[in-house]
């Protein structure tokens, strides 16, 4: 059509043009980015939220007479109903639980990893990925109860059924190992093949053989993400509760065998909230100074790690 | 061309052709690669001159489904017999890429890596200092060999890569279109770099740039695709590089070389 046509389109089909060049308010960009700052404001703000409910009914709790924070941190006895709050109990329990975890993911997730980055076919690698990412989507009870019914015996009928307790820490643990190691894995085979095929390259053609590529050159380049990987499975362990609740025991105990029974700081939560206290009962807040100590402690873990990686990671752009 | 002789040949490709899957990439090629000379292998874009080039390591094979068909002779031994081994293969033939890919670890552990995994007993910074210097870095970097090596320029990384390849003492280098990313003044030290190295080893050089390949090659390969429809590429004409750039033989080498097309 020639000359102007109606709905303020020219000829060429674009929209009239404006007078000058003067900016115009966007509106769909200044809701968008509203948007997009509520999603990330969002999980600070629970954060902030968690921790001052933490705070606020740990603070009750150290407050009562019975409790002095010295004896809370340090006491190895952990018994509510006659005023003992020695918090080591649950402690050495939940890093016992965690280390024999760690002990099998770390060491199976990375070897997993490397095999599926640089040793499997594609074809194998987009197979078994996915069915390793479905191992850590069975729930924990059903983990727990595995750990109880099928680890626990196991492990009396190896090392005798004097030795090894019906609740015991190390069948928790080796459960929760299994059940961190796809995630360990599944970080850690992101971070491996998120490195530059030109660095593979490089190291082959200089004669290298697959293992000293994937060990040498792929592995330390992808540092920072594998102690990612470690770090979250950690976090998890630490975190972890329904499995210790079935499987490891119900009473805090103050020991370092692990084939005996205990109870971590979360099995200890649960296992309080789930019985009827009472509000404001110095064993209700109690719990909340367990989670507050939880917290910190992976917050430690943090910290902790991502100056590790700071130092030792290689930056390959 | 159909005998062999690996006291001046150090490469002889015989009846080469190379598969992606299915497809043929490079077909039916013969040519012999003179020891410490520079053969540069030119070609419009997609005629397979790095395949070709990658197939002189074995480097191909890192791509999963490549096959190659034919032979190439290394020193008068078929890289593609039976029990070669790749790893040995790219130990004595390196290879230097287009895009400089330093580790990311120190300069001095650029050099070393190399030496450390084919098991070097020697003295480590005799072979560092050494190999920098014969890559023309030395001078630039021998305060800063604790620096990572991709604190350095483009130009300065490729020759970090040059020395890395040297350490671990290749017989050929293969170099992918080095100096492709390089400004001019980068390109030039590169190209002065090939005249120094062409004493102790044998350059191969695929190059985009018809100029470079005139400047610092003594004999040229003219690849292009296969007039049949098949898309794969094949050396057309191959010669002492003033013969290709001045009297070339086949139309289609004048036509490009001369910048009529590609």
């Amino acid at each position: 059509m020639i000359g102007k046509q109606r709905n303020g389109v020219d000829a060429s089909g674009y929209p009239l043009r404006k007078e000058g060049l003067r900016k115009r308010p966007r509106v769909n960009e200044v809701i968008i980015q509203s948007v997009l700052f509520f999603a990330g404001f969002f999980s600070i703000f629970t954060t902030l939220g968690i921790v001052y409910e933490l705070g606020k009914e740990a603070l009750l709790f150290f407050r009562t007479p019975e409790v002095n924070l010295w004896n809370f941190l340090t006491g190895t006895s952990w018994q509510p109903h006659i005023n003992q709050f020695g918090i080591l109990p649950l402690v050495t329990s939940t890093f016992i639980t965690s280390a024999i975890a760690m002990t099998i993911a770390i060491p199976l997730g990375l070897a997993a990893a490397v095999y599926l980055s640089e040793y499997a076919t594609e074809k194998v690698r987009k197979t078994l990925k996915p069915i390793l990412e479905v191992l850590a989507g069975i729930p924990t009870i059903v983990y727990g109860y595995f750990a109880l019914m099928f680890v626990t015996p196991l492990l009396r009928s190896i090392f005798g059924r004097d030795v090894v307790e019906i609740y015991n820490m190390a069948s928790g643990g080796l459960v929760m190992g299994v059940l961190i190691l796809p995630l360990v894995a599944s970080m850690s085979e992101d971070a491996l093949n998120a490195v530059p095929r030109a660095l593979r390259e490089a190291a082959y053609g200089l004669g290298a053989t697959k293992l000293e590529v994937a060990l040498k050159v792929v592995f330390p380049a992808a540092l920072s993400g594998i102690a990612a990987a470690i770090i979250v499975g950690i976090s998890r362990a630490v975190g972890e509760t329904m499995i210790v609740a079935v499987a490891v025991g119900a009473g805090p105990n103050f020991t370092f065998n692990p084939f005996r029974g205990a109870e971590t700081m979360t099995g200890h939560i649960v296992r309080m909230s789930g019985g009827d206290l009472s509000y404001d009962s110095i064993d209700y807040n109690s719990i909340f100074a367990i989670g507050l100590v939880l917290f910190f402690i992976t917050l430690t873990l943090n910290i902790i790690s991502q100056r590790i990686v700071r130092r030792f990671r290689e930056v390959y752009e | 061309m159909d005998t062999l002789d690996n006291n001046r040949y150090v490469i002889q490709a015989r009846n080469l052709g190379i598969y992606y899957g299915d497809f043929k990439a490079v077909t039916d090629v013969n040519m012999d690669i003179e020891r410490n000379k520079i053969t540069a292998i030119i070609g419009p874009s997609g005629c397979g001159k790095s395949t070709l080039l990658r197939a002189f390591n074995r480097m191909n094979e890192l791509v999963p489904g490549s096959r190659a068909e034919g032979q190439v002779f290394f020193d008068g031994e078929d890289l593609y017999a039976k029990g070669v081994d790749p790893v040995e293969v790219r130990h004595r033939i390196g290879m230097v890429f287009q895009k400089p890919n330093p580790f990311p670890k120190s300069i001095y552990e650029n050099i070393a890596w190399g030496a450390r995994i084919h098991g070097y007993r020697g003295n480590m910074d005799e072979l560092v200092e050494r190999s920098l210097r014969q890559a023309a870095l030395w001078d630039e970097v021998k305060d800063i060999l604790h620096r990572s090596g991709l604190a350095l320029s483009g130009g300065q990384q490729q020759r970090l890569c040059i020395a890395r390849a040297i350490a671990v003492q290749p017989e050929v280098i293969l170099m992918d279109e080095p100096a492709s990313a390089l400004d001019p003044i980068a390109t030039l030290k590169i190209e002065e770099l090939m005249q120094d190295l062409k004493k102790d080893y044998t350059i191969v050089i695929v190059t985009h740039n018809m100029q470079q390949a005139a400047r610092v090659s003594d004999y040229t390969a003219m690849m292009m695709l296969v007039n049949d429809g098949s898309r794969s590429g094949t050396v057309i004409e191959f010669g002492e590089t003033t013969k290709i750039f001045t009297r070339p033989s086949d139309k289609r080498t004048e036509d490009y070389v001369t910048g009529r097309f590609g």
